[in-house]
């Protein structure tokens, strides 16, 4: 209930449109966080893309049924459009190699840029000239960024190829995007810290789900930072942050003030 | 601030951002009736206007390498030529009056040109090569560049300092932002001065004296101080009788004369030790002394 009041209201209004939220996480798993946004922007009505390349579609499936959405049924009224980086990560190298593939870097020796991924996400989102507007404003979901550096691709590309979502999607379209990135936090990964400081300074949102300092706790599964950063209004940074801590259930996420959890009550 | 010849990199983290400092150095020089070019890469160019007025605004050239830097749209929306074409060109639109150079940011030009290649580029756009006689004062170009800390290794980001005039840091305590600036000027010592400020909605800089050090977070002094030891269910309290019966006793290991002298007479009250020991029917006792048969 908090996340979407952190929103503004219960669905996307003109405040919130054309903007880059960053959801990161620190020694926990914030992939609840992309759930959330999947089924929050399906039930409002915005044409989706999803870049999915950690799980199959059918986890999707399955986490959104909870949350009350049927991607299935989303993609058959071509509503949601995913790309799913497992499966046709392997197709990649069974198609003759001048079809461009949104994954083509995987193919390269040395991976080079993004723009076949992002041809995808323009291709996909692009909104049509049917009469009617059918889908409220295009939103990308990309789950996650960290892993392309895994596949060899540079932070500069990923920071490209974020830069021209939201030059396209945010800013052209009046749409969102959303992307998970995690924070490798002790461990010295010069490659993730510039991606995760590069998404940082270019976006207007950040939440930062982070495990609690004091280790494992069955009541408290950890603490979300909300982080406005952008449009500047030159306000001092105090007011700019807020921190809930949380306890992820099996339909929903119950979020309370630091240290007010229901079971230490 | 003084203006500096020499581009002077505002240096921002995430948590304190540069884009507002940047954009209140630019209406600064517009309105000294400066013209301002602004490469713009990082934000669009509805965005950077923002929260400008129209008097700031027709000052303000804006070249837009957001939309399509890398020449990925068609039909290309690019500027031609690419990051680095731009950035030359704008040595060639500052020809006549004062005019300053803004570039948003320097982290993003850091990141797609060759170091080398962005430090000759920017040492030739403030001119640095003309003698002093040469161009009147009034015809010099102010650079001001944003530059992203985090995103660079020591090696580019020296590299940038050694250009600058005037370097400025952005960093804040309890809500306050505040700059660090370090100015180099030729054949003088460099100078290192701390500047709170703040930035007005329109834009405006305010500079601010240090903020007093007593504005911590304080306990709200309403809250009366609760007493921990009330509504226990033992006792944390001592009687007087019991404090002086606690005061008065000696510690098992406190090793005073007292207890020297105990233990070295011991003295005739005292009852001396017995062991009184039952055999068992298993047990075999041996008279004998076991280190008899030792020969020391």
């Amino acid at each position: 209930a908090t996340l979407v009041r952190v929103q503004r209201g219960g669905s996307p209004s003109a405040q919130t449109e054309g903007k880059l939220t960053l959801l990161c996480d620190a020694k926990t798993d914030g992939s609840f966080l992309v759930h959330h946004f999947l089924s929050f922007y399906l039930k409002a009505n915005c044409k989706v893309c999803l870049v999915a390349l950690i799980q199959s579609f059918s986890h999707y499936n399955i986490v959104g049924q909870k949350l009350g959405v049927s991607l299935t049924a989303a993609r058959e009224r071509g509503q949601l459009v995913v790309l799913e980086g497992l499966k046709s990560g392997v197709d990649v190298f069974f198609r003759p190699r001048e079809e461009p593939h949104p994954l083509q870097f995987l193919r390269e020796a040395n991976a080079g840029d993004l723009q076949p991924l992002y041809a995808f996400v323009r291709d996909a989102l692009q909104p049509v000239d049917s009469g009617e507007a059918a889908w409220r404003c295009p939103v990308l979901l990309v789950d996650d960024l960290s892993v392309l550096l895994s596949l060899g691709v540079g932070p500069v590309a990923v920071l490209d190829f974020v830069h021209y979502c939201r030059a396209t999607v945010c800013q052209e379209w009046k749409g969102n995007v959303v992307c998970l990135v995690h924070d490798s936090g002790d461990t010295e990964d010069e490659e993730s810290d510039v991606l995760l400081n590069g998404l940082s300074h270019q976006s207007h949102l950040i939440l930062r789900a982070e495990g609690l300092a004091t280790g494992f706790c069955k009541d408290v599964h950890g603490q979300l930072r909300i982080l406005w950063r952008r449009p500047l209004q030159p306000t001092t940074h105090r007011d700019r942050s807020l921190t809930y801590q949380y306890k992820i259930q099996d339909k929903s996420v119950s979020f309370f003030a630091k240290g007010m959890s229901p079971a230490v009550l | 601030m003084a203006g500096p010849e020499r581009p002077p990199p505002p240096r921002d983290s995430v948590e304190w951002e540069g884009r507002s400092l940047l954009k209140a150095l630019v209406k600064k020089s517009a309105l000294r009736g400066e013209q301002v070019h602004v490469l713009g890469c990082e934000v669009s160019e509805e965005e950077f206007r923002e929260g400008f007025d129209s008097n700031i605004n027709s000052r303000l050239v804006y070249h837009d390498l957001f939309r399509d830097p890398l020449s990925w749209s068609k039909p290309g929306k690019a500027l031609p030529g690419g990051p680095l074409e731009a950035l030359r060109a704008l040595d060639k639109r500052t020809v006549s009056g004062p005019a300053t150079i803004a570039l948003d940011s320097l982290s993003w030009l850091l990141h797609h040109l060759p170091c080398p290649t962005l430090c000759q580029t920017l040492h030739a756009l403030s001119r640095q090569d003309s003698c002093p006689g040469d161009t009147p004062p009034g015809e010099q170009v102010r650079v001001l560049g944003l530059l992203h800390e985090e995103l660079h290794g020591p090696g580019p980001l020296g590299a940038l300092s050694s250009l600058a005039q005037t370097e400025v840091t952005l960093s804040g305590m309890m809500g306050q932002a505040s700059a660090q600036i370090l100015c180099r000027r030729p054949r003088q010592r460099p100078t290192h001065q701390t500047q709170w400020f703040s930035i007005l909605p329109d834009f405006s800089l305010e500079l601010q004296a240090e903020p007093p050090l007593e504005s911590q977070p304080r306990s709200d002094p309403h809250t009366p101080s609760v007493d921990p030891t009330t509504h226990l269910t033992f006792n944390l309290h001592l009687s007087k009788k019991e404090r002086e019966a606690k005061d008065s006793l000696t510690l098992p290991f406190q090793f005073s004369s007292e207890k020297q002298q105990a233990l070295l007479r011991p003295g005739l009250g005292q009852a001396t030790s017995h062991i009184f020991y039952e055999p068992d029917a298993y047990d075999d006792l041996d008279q004998e002394d076991p280190d008899d048969d030792l020969d020391v």
